[in-house]
């Protein structure tokens, strides 16, 4: 029990991440080479952003199964409005505030109405895809402007010959480490996850937190989406009836980020990220169709789900929540 | 013309208020919510569209519930174990697709393709069963993550067989008959579904599975400690949920022989939406059959009605995303706020007017305070809790009931020592013998019971008849109070209030309504009738020497009347005392052909007072803690002497309590009087000045002894 050599589950990804490595190097003849590398990194930059995002709600002990349909939708809007004349920055200003009005209304429901997150944020995306779908654009690809070099330039470009999109997801898990790490809102975000109850009865402005955090989060998944749409030029809301949502709960899950909350931080998401980006680009290169890699990534999720469950073992007193067992 | 007061008496006589709480306090309240929501969806929507209520319509709709229904059940019976079960829609899809293949592609027999794809269901619900109950993973993710394996796994199957399944055609009268046979107009898998949900019904609400399911959802811990196999439990839900989606496949297919890609894709929403409309909790425990069926129809003719309204489908998305979250929203509020909802309006007093007490202090009154009581003897002091009643037989033992449930019989002469006659464990309060020296007790809580002279305990009723005009369930006996046996045999009983247990009689007195009532069993044909309903805390009972009547008390309005159970006057009711300056409780023979009767606490104005003012009263017992209500004074109490007419003969008090500090009882032998008092540890004896000293009770009652 006290033993310092105690396996975590982040260690146990992270060198089951290095042995897949090495073994796709050793027998991909085109996995060791720095092109792939880099679009290794790079396919998974976004599920990286997000998860940053998700890893922030889950800390906390709630969820948030809406980011994608608020990528989706938001980044949708911004391409769409640019199209029909809005100038861009404009445009990424309404986005952004759809954003945070998805996360506001997201946290209010939860911090205020009670309603559980998982429940919420389940309502919430289908809300979101909804009424994006019927009221905010007619067609289901919309098309980056190309008018817009830095827009470009946020998705395609290099610093240092470092492509943008890995940037911006170091970028963001340095101020995400620095924010859960040395500031008083992260410290609030790990005891409201260990004990809500506690975090009140101490003064911790709960519910205003978690109507902070789901905004954040929306935030992030708006960021995201415009990183997305401009390294693609194109936004498919399709992506929302896709499983992104389930890998961006596998890269958290699987980093070690525990759902009983509390636990864990930046660095577990990007371990997670890490391996899933090791597995996907493997499976691509290894010409394993899109079903067959979902129900791959599934079951890894599933078996991450397990071993969560005996390295993290749920309190049976507390296990029975008013929610339901979520 | 009409006071104040007398509106307020009428207010409080017709506007039966007491209901709301009544009401509130039973189960099916919490199914009315989501019938009514049903009635006006329905109301709303019926004349909106046009062909809502046509026959192929509602047919149609027939044979979508049946599919729907049954997912829905199968979610409702995992939400009662106190998990969810997402993956619900793609165990129906891989149903559908199962059975289709087995049709169309393999061309197997009907039967075997069922039973293959409800093995293929159970096997699905054991994955998440096992996952979930026994190695407790978390529902919600682990059920989603099944959600997309099946769901991978169908896409993967789908595709290589779509154009088999396309090509493929079942040439089975059976099948055919499944997907569109009707039974006496009834779709059949409506029929089937019904059925399913009826035996669901049975095992939820009456067998031992069911119940046990319902414990682990409502409180795991304790099911564990009472011993239930938790985890085999929760395992199961899944398992059933699992076989339930499959037959929803199966008949799926049966009438549409196809399926698509899309096939069963957001169901889970759907469901879920369903199941929690319907009023079923998502923290478990709390869920039926009837609250599925109703959350299912309300979904399903709600997006029924968005489609032909020619809403797109996104938008029918977000409607039921918005009602997902009311749903659960009303849900949560409901489940935390029905408690305290119902403490807050259960209690609600009403309008009782009592004239001016009689004074006690005038030297004329026939109350007139004197201490006559407080000399008496005083029989096992500290060995007996709470001797509501006391009473001798024929060879002069003592007998009384203590509050830990027991019998104590004192022996004579001395009374010095004593045994439990017998254990019954509810609180003895009234008694009596009967002829053959059985000792009949009520019980509080428990009903009517019979002891004999070995101490053997039997019960004799414990219910009586359900008025329909009750809410709350009147015919068990909640608080069986005193009784008195009639020449015949028959046995008369009060029960003080059919709206509160024993220790909540202060909740009673403060709402002083006609709760109580008297009870007739009648040891011939054994049945038990109420015989005088709506009386305010019926208490003491004795049968009158007439061998026709009985005098009983009505302890909150003061008052002891005459009820005439046979000769010329049967039927009838006739006030003996009113206005008492204190609340009545047994009452007994006298030797000298009067009545004993004690009060077991004395008014006072400020209590009058409020009694007249119910609001004030409700605004009370709501906002204020119990400690703090106002009470009857049972400090004091005393013991009077009447005659039938209703006059006053003596009064004996113990003013100070110094002695006998509460009177619920007498009891006259042989010119001696008994004392018990509910809150006391001892029994009192108090020598009766002139009176008879050979008068028994048994005696008064059955004669001289055989």
């Amino acid at each position: 029990m006290t033993s310092g050599m105690r396996l975590s589950q982040e260690g146990i990804v992270a060198a089951l991440a290095a042995l897949l490595f090495v073994g796709f190097s050793l027998t991909l003849s085109n996995f060791l080479t720095v092109n792939n590398l880099i679009s290794l990194v790079r396919s998974v930059s976004i599920l990286g952003i997000l998860g940053i995002g998700m890893g922030l709600v889950i800390i906390s002990r709630g969820i948030d199964l809406a980011m994608v349909a608020t990528m989706v939708v938001a980044s949708s809007w911004v391409l769409s409005m640019v199209q029909s004349g809005t100038p861009l920055g404009w445009a990424l200003l309404f986005g952004m505030g759809f954003a945070i009005l998805v996360g506001a209304a997201t946290g209010i429901l939860v911090a205020y109405a009670l309603v559980p997150a998982i429940f919420t944020t389940l309502a919430m995306g289908l809300i979101v895809y909804g009424t994006g779908r019927a009221y905010l654009f007619q067609v289901d690809v919309q098309n980056a402007p190309s008018n817009y070099p830095w827009f470009s330039f946020l998705g395609t470009g290099n610093v240092l010959g470092i492509p943008m999109p890995i940037i911006a997801v170091g970028f963001l898990a340095l101020v995400m480490w620095v924010l859960l790490r040395y500031t008083r809102f992260g410290r609030f975000v790990y005891a409201t996850g260990d004990n809500i109850l506690a975090a009140r009865i101490v003064g911790i402005p709960v519910r205003l937190l978690i109507v902070a955090q789901f905004i954040l989060t929306s935030l992030i998944a708006y960021a995201a989406g415009i990183i997305m749409s401009s390294a693609v030029s194109s936004m498919s809301t399709r992506i929302y009836n896709s499983t992104m949502i389930y890998d961006v709960l596998l890269v958290v899950v699987l980093g070690g980020i525990s759902l009983s909350g509390g636990r864990g931080g930046v660095r577990n998401v990007l371990v997670g990220t890490l391996l899933v980006g090791v597995l996907l680009n493997g499976m691509t290169i290894l010409d394993i169709p899109y079903t067959e890699q979902n129900l791959i990534k599934s079951v890894i999720l599933l078996f991450a789900l397990i071993i969560d469950s005996f390295i993290n073992p749920r309190d049976e007193q507390t296990a029975q929540q008013q929610q339901g067992d979520i | 013309m009409f006071s104040q007061a007398s509106l307020t008496r009428l207010r409080y006589k017709y506007l039966p208020d007491h209901l709301i709480g009544e009401v509130l306090s039973k189960r099916w309240v919490d199914n009315a919510i989501p019938f009514l929501v049903l009635l006006i969806v329905i109301a709303v929507l019926g004349p909106l569209l046009p062909n809502f209520f046509t026959l192929s319509s509602l047919s149609d709709l027939g044979r979508q519930m049946a599919e729907f229904g049954l997912i829905v059940l199968a979610l409702a019976i995992v939400l009662l174990s106190g998990g969810i079960d997402l993956s619900v829609g793609s165990m129906f899809a891989m149903a559908v697709l199962g059975s289709l293949l087995g049709m169309n592609v393999w061309e197997l027999p009907v039967l075997i393709v069922l039973a293959g794809v409800l093995a293929m269901g159970a096997l699905y619900g054991l994955l998440n069963g096992v996952l979930i109950g026994y190695l407790r993973l978390r529902a919600f993710l682990t059920t989603l993550v099944t959600l997309i394996i099946l769901r991978s796994v169908y896409v993967i199957v789908f595709l290589h067989y779509s154009t088999a399944l396309v090509t493929g055609f079942a040439d089975s009268a059976l099948w055919d008959f499944i997907g569109f046979g009707t039974v006496y107009g009834f779709p059949l898998s409506l029929l089937v579904s019904g059925l399913i949900a009826i035996v669901w019904h049975i095992v939820l609400s009456r067998m031992r599975p069911g119940w046990r399911l319902t414990a682990v959802g409502g409180a795991r811990r304790s099911a564990y400690n009472a011993g239930i196999n938790v985890r085999r439990t929760v395992c199961l839900a899944y398992v059933w949920s699992g076989i339930l989606c499959s037959v929803a496949g199966f008949l799926y297919a049966a009438r549409l022989g196809s399926a698509g890609a899309d096939t069963g894709i957001g169901m889970e929403v759907s469901a879920l939406t369903a199941v929690v409309l319907g009023g079923n909790s998502l923290g478990g425990g709390r869920g039926s059959v009837a609250k599925a069926i109703l959350g299912a129809l309300l979904v399903l003719i709600i997006t029924n009605s968005l489609i032909s309204f020619g809403v797109p489908g996104s938008i029918t998305s977000t409607v039921l995303g918005i009602f997902l979250i009311a749903a659960v929203f009303l849900d949560m509020r409901w489940v935390r706020n029905k408690e305290q909802l119902l403490s807050k309006s259960y209690v609600s007093p009403t309008y009782l007017n009592l004239p001016p007490p009689p004074k006690t202090t005038d030297p004329a009154s026939p109350y007139r305070l004197n201490d006559k009581l407080r000399t008496v003897e005083v029989i096992g002091l500290g060995e007996i809790e709470g001797p509501e009643d006391v009473i001798l037989d024929r060879h002069d033992n003592l007998y009384c009931g203590t509050r830990h449930g027991d019998i104590v019989k004192f022996f004579a002469p001395d009374y010095q020592t004593n045994e439990v006659l017998a254990h019954i464990g509810g609180h003895p309060l009234g008694m009596a013998f009967d002829k053959n020296d059985n000792l009949l007790v009520c019980i509080g809580g428990m009903g009517l019971y019979q002891v004999t002279p070995d101490g053997i305990s039997t019960k004799v009723t414990d219910e009586t008849n359900r008025r329909w005009t009750s809410v709350v369930d009147d015919s068990r006996l909640r608080l069986a109070d005193d009784l008195d046996i009639a020449p015949d045999g028959r046995i008369f009983f009060s029960e003080a209030t059919v709206r509160y247990e024993q220790e909540e009689w202060a909740t009673d007195a403060l709402e002083s309504r006609g709760n109580g009532r008297i009870i007739c069993y009648d040891p011939r044909d054994g049945s038990t009738r109420t015989v005088l309903p709506n009386l305010v805390f019926a208490n003491g009972i004795t049968t009158m020497r007439d061998g026709c009547s009985i005098l009983y008390a009505e302890s909150w309005t003061c008052s002891i009347s005459r009820y005439y159970f046979a000769g010329p006057k049967k039927g009838r009711t006739e006030p003996v005392l009113t206005n008492l300056p204190g609340y009545p409780d047994n009452i007994n023979r006298a030797s000298d052909g009067n009545y004993w009767a004690a009060l077991l606490g004395m008014r006072t104005p400020a209590l009058d007072l409020a009694m007249t003012m119910p609001d004030f009263r409700r605004r009370m017992a709501k906002r204020v803690a119990p400690d703090f209500w106002l009470y009857p004074n049972i400090n004091t109490g005393c013991v009077i002497k009447f005659d039938e007419n209703g006059n006053i003969l003596e009064s004996l008090w113990d003013l100070g309590g110094q002695n006998h500090p509460m009177i619920t009882s007498m009891r006259e032998h042989k010119g001696w009087l008994y004392l018990g008092g509910v809150s006391n540890n001892r029994i009192g004896r108090y020598r009766i000045e002139g009176a008879d000293p050979n008068w028994t009770g048994p005696a008064s009652y059955w004669g001289d002894a055989k």
